[in-house]
């Protein structure tokens, strides 16, 4: 594209403008100042002192926070395995042209992702509830021996948030996984077949590499998400504002909040987020290096 | 060979993909028909049946049980109309302001060729890996200082700047827009403005539709920035109203499901109606086809 003269240079910049506006001063300025923050220990309202690593230094020691970091890995660990590849199934499934109802299908996968997490969380807190909930209302039907009372959320914690988790993502990410296999040539599969390939074989080696570009997408997606996990463990766990039974559902991101928010520690939060900002890019760029080496 | 190689009508391996199919779509739907039944039932048929309450009825169930009580008070007794009003304005709104300033931000990118123009871009992408929850405190503490905590506005300015809806228009502008059709309008003397909204809109329509659907979803299920940055109670969404809900009736599971059902509804209907747009635009910027 050549640069035009027939438009003044201001006319990028007036289009820009309210948008530039509302960046600059609810997420750029915000940026910078809970990077300013990270350095400050804040006592209350107005009283700052610059502390230096301090809060940094800090957080090595601190037990809340190493809690906080186990759990996250977990649950993120738990994401990849189950929400990756349930995803992908359901697409593989769905995707053949002969297949009827193949829009409903779609539609009812990918329905969850609609439901916003506050809902998510009330919806699973009664069906996972001791006496009255659907999972132990089931079982006992099923097999008068259950305990009806038996305490699903308290017992597993992180079963119960990747359950529901997995059930709110899971077709979201199908619904990508899907658009890339639509655009895996036809004939190449059918090549494959008419030289005796299986097909484990044909998805290994002819359909893998073609969707290969989303899967790292998918992946890189999964797991900046799950390291930020917050609001579901919050909402359902939020009789102990996100603790969880022995803080078990205590995730960095909601441990952020607290300390932000409930203890008035703004500063310890912004080191505790910039952090785990440090982390995702860290991620985000490995990846990128993994992939591009794998496409050489 | 088989006579009919392609066109059997149902072959051993695509009944098993049916079964797995229809597996998988009642794990997924089981949530939903439980809320639905649990909003329609009475307290004691709650405790007493999974689904709905077993009786002499259509297909051995006791319809005449059914009722929509929970829904009556939720309507008449508790403050859902108010609650559902609140988060029509807080989603249209949003999403009408947050589409146009994306729209027009990503023309500014797209389209014109100027100093720093690429290093913005970055940053402005760049800010996607930022935890959330980071800049709430500092975002709260700006909007404190403006004088907009508690008002509707707090919601509305930063949901002007979504960097997700840039990229998907700038994007969308690159690849659909040719920058000839522009000169030649500009050569005609059709003024900037005119140009965007007469001559690029038009051309990105299928994106508009999109981005509109999938920011009014994201602004209503929203539910910590409105819970932070708006403390009055009437003027809170459902996603805070039924989750506080929750808190007061907590043993009212029926009122409860009701009451989530009530916020569902509204976006689940909006997502039938234009599910092709709305999954073309999530996908647009991640598949090239």
């Amino acid at each position: 594209m050549k640069n035009s003269r027939l438009h003044s240079p201001w006319t990028p910049w007036l289009f820009l403008a309210p948008f530039l506006l509302s960046f600059g001063a609810f997420f750029a300025w915000p940026a910078i100042r809970s990077l300013m923050l990270s350095f400050e220990q804040t006592f209350g309202p107005k009283t700052t002192a610059f502390v230096g690593l301090t809060n940094f230094r800090y957080m090595l020691h601190d037990p809340f926070f190493w809690t906080a970091v186990g759990n996250t890995v977990v649950f993120t660990l738990a994401a990849v395995l189950v929400q990756v590849p349930v995803a992908l199934a359901l697409a593989l499934l769905l995707n053949r042209s002969d297949l009827r109802g193949r829009r409903v299908f779609r539609m009812i996968f990918f329905a969850p992702s609609i439901v916003g997490v506050a809902f998510v969380a009330i919806i699973y807190s009664l069906i996972l509830e001791k006496r009255t909930g659907f999972i132990n209302g089931s079982l006992h039907s099923l097999f008068p021996a259950w305990d009806p009372d038996f305490p699903w959320l308290e017992h597993y914690v992180m079963p119960s948030l990747i359950l529901a988790q997995a059930w709110l993502s899971a077709g979201f990410y199908m619904v990508y996984f899907l658009a890339a296999l639509q655009h895996v040539p036809g004939e190449l599969v059918d090549a494959a077949e008419i030289d005796g390939a299986g097909p484990w074989q044909r998805f290994r080696h002819v359909t893998l590499p073609e969707i290969r570009p989303v899967l790292n997408l998918i992946l890189l997606l999964v797991v900046v998400g799950s390291l930020q996990i917050f609001e579901l463990p919050y909402l359902l766990y939020n009789e102990t504002n996100g603790n969880g039974p022995e803080n078990k559902a205590l995730s960095i991101v909601t441990y952020l909040y607290q300390t932000g928010f409930r203890s008035g520690d703004l500063g310890y939060a912004s080191a505790i987020g910039w952090l785990l900002t440090l982390v995702l890019v860290g991620f985000a760029l490995v990846q990128r290096r993994l992939t591009q080496k794998e496409e050489l | 060979m088989s006579p009919t190689p392609r066109r059997p009508l149902l072959r051993p391996a695509t009944l098993v993909i049916y079964v797995a199919l229809g597996f998988f779509a009642l794990l997924t739907l089981i949530p939903f028909l439980w809320m639905i039944c649990a909003a329609v039932k009475s307290k004691e048929d709650f405790f007493t049946s999974q689904f709905l309450p077993r009786g002499d009825g259509f297909l051995g169930v006791a319809w005449d049980h059914l009722n929509l009580h929970q829904f009556r008070r939720l309507f008449t007794e508790l403050p859902v109309p108010r609650a559902l009003l609140n988060s029509i304005f807080l989603a249209s709104v949003g999403s009408i302001l947050a589409t146009l300033f994306s729209a027009m931000g990503g023309y500014g990118l797209s389209k014109f060729r100027f100093r720093g123009g690429k290093t913005l871009s970055s940053i402005i992408l760049g800010t996607v890996v930022l935890p959330g929850a980071l800049l709430l405190g500092p975002r709260f503490e700006t909007l404190f200082h403006l004088g907009l905590v508690d008002s509707y506005l707090g919601i509305f300015l930063p949901a002007m700047a979504p960097a997700f809806g840039l990229y998907l228009f700038r994007q969308a502008m690159i690849n659909s827009v040719p920058a000839d059709i522009l000169e030649s309008a500009r050569i005609d003397g059709c003024g900037e403005f005119r140009i965007f909204f007469q001559i690029v809109l038009p051309i990105v329509r299928p994106m508009i539709s999109a981005y509109l659907i999938i920011s009014f979803i994201a602004i209503w299920n929203d539910y910590i920035t409105p819970q932070i940055m708006l403390q009055t109670p009437e003027r809170q969404p459902l996603s805070v109203a039924i989750f506080s809900l929750k808190g007061l009736y907590a043993d009212d599971y029926s009122l409860i499901m009701a009451g989530t059902l009530v916020s569902i509804a509204p976006v689940m209907l909006l997502f039938f109606l234009l599910q092709r747009e709305f999954i073309s635009g999530l996908t647009s910027g991640a598949v090239k086809g």
